[in-house]
C-alpha cells in the first residue's frame, strides 16, 4: 500500500475560481500555526477527501478547507492569518480615509 | 480510502486511547490493555459520503459499550480525536447499543495505516467520515461542537439513509 499523496496548491485555482476573481495560487498566505509566509501555490493539497484540504508546506497544519455542495461552496481559512493578493494600482481598492 | 492529510505512524508501544469526561476525568487504555478486553467481530455495511458503499465488511475490535462501561458522565455528545489532528462529533448515544467499535482488524488483517490503523473508530450506521481513522480518544461533551469536516459544512449527524451530507440536509 502506498503513502497517501498530495497535490501542490496550484490546483486550487480552478476550484476557487467560483469564489475569487484572482488566482489564489499567486496570493501570499501566512500560516496561523507556524507563521511561515509563502505562496498559496506551495500548499500541500489533499483532494482525496470529502473536500479539499490545503496544508502548510512547513508545519503540515491545515491552512485551508474547501467544501463544495450541490448548492454552495464553503471556504474555511481559520488556519490562514492573511492572504495577500497582488492588486495593481489602477484597480479600485480600499484606502484609509 | 479518503484522507485529509498525511498518514500518522503510531508505534503500538506509545499508542493509547483516552476517554475524557466533561469533568476532566480520564480513562486510559494502552494497546495491550485494549487487546486484553473482550473482542467482537462485527460484519457491517459501510457508507462513504462520496457515494460509495461497501457491503458485508468484517472487522475486529472492542465495543464502545465495553470502553464506556464504568465511565461516569452526563454528556450527550462526543468529539472523537485522532492522531494527526482530525476530529469528528457524534451523539454519545450513537456509540452505545452495540453500534460502535474501536477497530484494529479488517478482513482478518491488521488495519493498515492508510485505512486508519493501528485503530480507528467504526460507526457503520453513520457516514464513514464519522468513523475517525487513527483514533486516540473521545472527549465527552454536554453540548454539541462541530469537528473537522463539520466546521467546513458537513452534517453534524450524517445519517446515510437520510443522505445527511451537508448542513441543512
Amino acid at each position: 500500500m502506498t503513502e497517501m499523496s498530495f497535490l501542490d496548491g496550484n490546483m486550487l485555482d480552478g476550484p476557487l475560481r467560483e469564489l475569487f476573481a484572482v488566482d489564489v495560487s499567486g496570493a501570499t498566505g501566512r500560516c496561523e500555526n507556524c507563521g511561515v509566509v509563502g505562496p498559496m501555490g506551495t500548499l500541500r493539497v489533499y483532494s482525496h477527501a470529502p473536500g479539499l484540504v490545503g496544508r502548510c508546506p512547513s508545519c503540515a497544519e491545515v491552512m485551508l478547507r474547501l467544501v463544495r455542495s450541490p448548492s454552495w461552496a464553503r471556504l474555511d481559512l481559520r488556519g490562514t492569518t492573511f492572504l495577500q493578493v497582488p492588486v495593481p494600482l489602477d484597480q479600485p481598492h480600499p484606502r484609509p480615509l | 480510502m479518503l484522507s485529509a492529510g498525511p498518514t500518522p505512524r503510531v508505534p503500538l508501544d506509545t499508542w493509547e486511547f483516552v476517554i475524557t469526561t466533561e469533568t476532566g476525568a480520564e480513562y486510559r487504555w494502552s494497546w495491550s490493555e485494549l487487546m486484553a478486553l473482550p473482542q467482537e467481530t462485527p460484519q457491517v455495511d459501510i457508507h462513504c459520503v462520496t457515494r460509495w458503499s461497501k457491503l458485508g465488511t468484517t472487522w475486529q475490535g472492542v465495543s464502545l459499550d465495553t470502553l464506556l462501561d464504568g465511565v461516569d458522565t452526563d454528556a450527550d455528545y462526543v468529539m472523537a480525536h485522532s492522531y494527526g489532528g482530525y476530529t469528528t462529533n457524534l451523539p454519545l448515544e450513537d456509540l452505545r447499543g452495540g453500534r460502535a467499535w474501536v477497530a484494529h482488524t479488517f478482513e482478518g488483517e491488521e488495519l493498515p495505516g492508510e485505512h486508519g490503523g493501528p485503530a480507528r473508530l467504526l460507526v457503520p450506521h453513520l457516514y464513514f467520515w464519522k468513523s475517525a481513522k487513527w483514533v486516540r480518544g473521545l472527549r465527552l461533551m454536554t453540548t454539541d461542537e462541530p469537528g473537522f469536516w463539520e466546521t467546513a459544512g458537513y452534517h453534524d449527524y450524517g445519517d446515510p439513509w437520510r443522505e445527511q451530507r451537508y448542513q441543512g440536509d
